[in-house]
């Protein structure tokens, strides 16, 4: 039962990872995506993480895809990419050598080196069964880990800032570039064309 | 047939891969951001089956902290997409090489 369920699962992850790979379209992407973190979610569920499971699907479906599907939209980015043009020469073959290369370096170190898990578990955080796993948790990290926790609240504090900050919308056109530090460097003609073109976008867009 | 944990990294071990060579690949910032979700994915399958395999609830905590970092990631990095895609509208990872110095 376990294993038709994991390899119910481990299809459903791939397939949606190898979708998100080759969606030409940014939208379909995204929707392989939660594919893929169902698939993980599911998989949690069968590890008896069963909060984990829960903020899986609430965070990563709920959250973080629609963000991706809210600026998507917004923006208007959703037209397809093509894929049969490849911009610098020999970037595919290199991406697949290292990717084989990371694979196999993970599968031998993990599963032929070392062979399987090793070490002692803490004496103070064992595993609770699925039902109770949630007040166990809940318990290691608001007293082990309280001010990683703290730390995590200062982070996503910083982070609502930084997004803001960095959306907001300036008044007026885009500052162009100061006169003297345009002279002063050697490739002023190149580097002034794009950021005047750049200017006139941006204005376009707030208009 | 009993599911062991070097099922659960295997696994783990292929979308981490996926989710690299995607990020190599493609040129959407949008796409690479998501590729960059099952690597993080991947790391979390890898650190609750690990955490099952010992017995231990370090695991699952540190899939919490992992979660709390790529929300923050993700806000962030689309705030800076927004910011890119708004002066130029359809730029892809290689229009970004404007950028230096």
């Amino acid at each position: 039962m376990d294993a038709a369920v994991f390899i119910v699962c481990a299809v459903m992850v791939l397939s949606g990872a190898f979708g998100v790979l080759l969606a030409r379209n940014p939208v379909h992407a995204a929707l392989f995506l939660v594919q893929s973190v169902f698939g993980v979610a599911v998989l949690f569920l069968l590890l008896e993480a069963t909060f984990l499971a829960a903020v899986q699907v609430i965070v990563y479906a709920g959250a973080i895809v629609i963000l991706f599907l809210f600026v998507i939209m917004l923006l208007g980015v959703d037209r397809v990419d093509d894929l049969d043009v490849e911009p610098i020469a020999g970037q595919r073959p290199l991406a697949v050598v290292i990717g084989a290369g990371i694979l196999g370096t993970t599968l031998t170190a993990l599963l032929v080196v070392v062979g399987g898990p090793t070490g002692a578990p803490t004496a103070n955080a064992p595993l609770g069964d699925a039902g109770d796993n949630a007040k166990r948790l809940g318990e290691v990290l608001f007293t082990d880990h309280v001010f990683a926790v703290e730390l995590t609240a200062l982070l996503l504090t910083v982070a609502v800032v930084g997004a803001v900050v960095l959306v907001r919308r300036l008044r007026g056109p885009l500052q162009p570039l100061p006169a003297e530090a345009v002279a002063s460097k050697p490739e002023s003609p190149e580097s002034t064309g794009p950021d005047g073109e750049a200017g006139e976008v941006g204005q376009g867009g707030d208009a | 047939m009993e599911v062991t944990v070097a099922w659960y990294l295997t696994l783990g071990a292929v979308l981490f891969t996926l989710g690299a060579v995607g990020l190599l690949v493609r040129r959407n910032p949008l796409v690479m951001f998501m590729c960059v979700e099952l690597m993080l994915n991947a790391v979390n399958l890898t650190f609750v089956s690990l955490g099952d395999a010992l017995g231990d609830l370090s695991g699952q905590v540190s899939v919490f902290f992992v979660l709390v970092v790529a929300a923050a990631e993700i806000v962030v990095g689309l705030g800076i997409v927004v910011a890119i895609m708004r002066r130029r509208a359809g730029a892809t990872a290689d229009d970004l090489s404007v950028l230096r110095g």
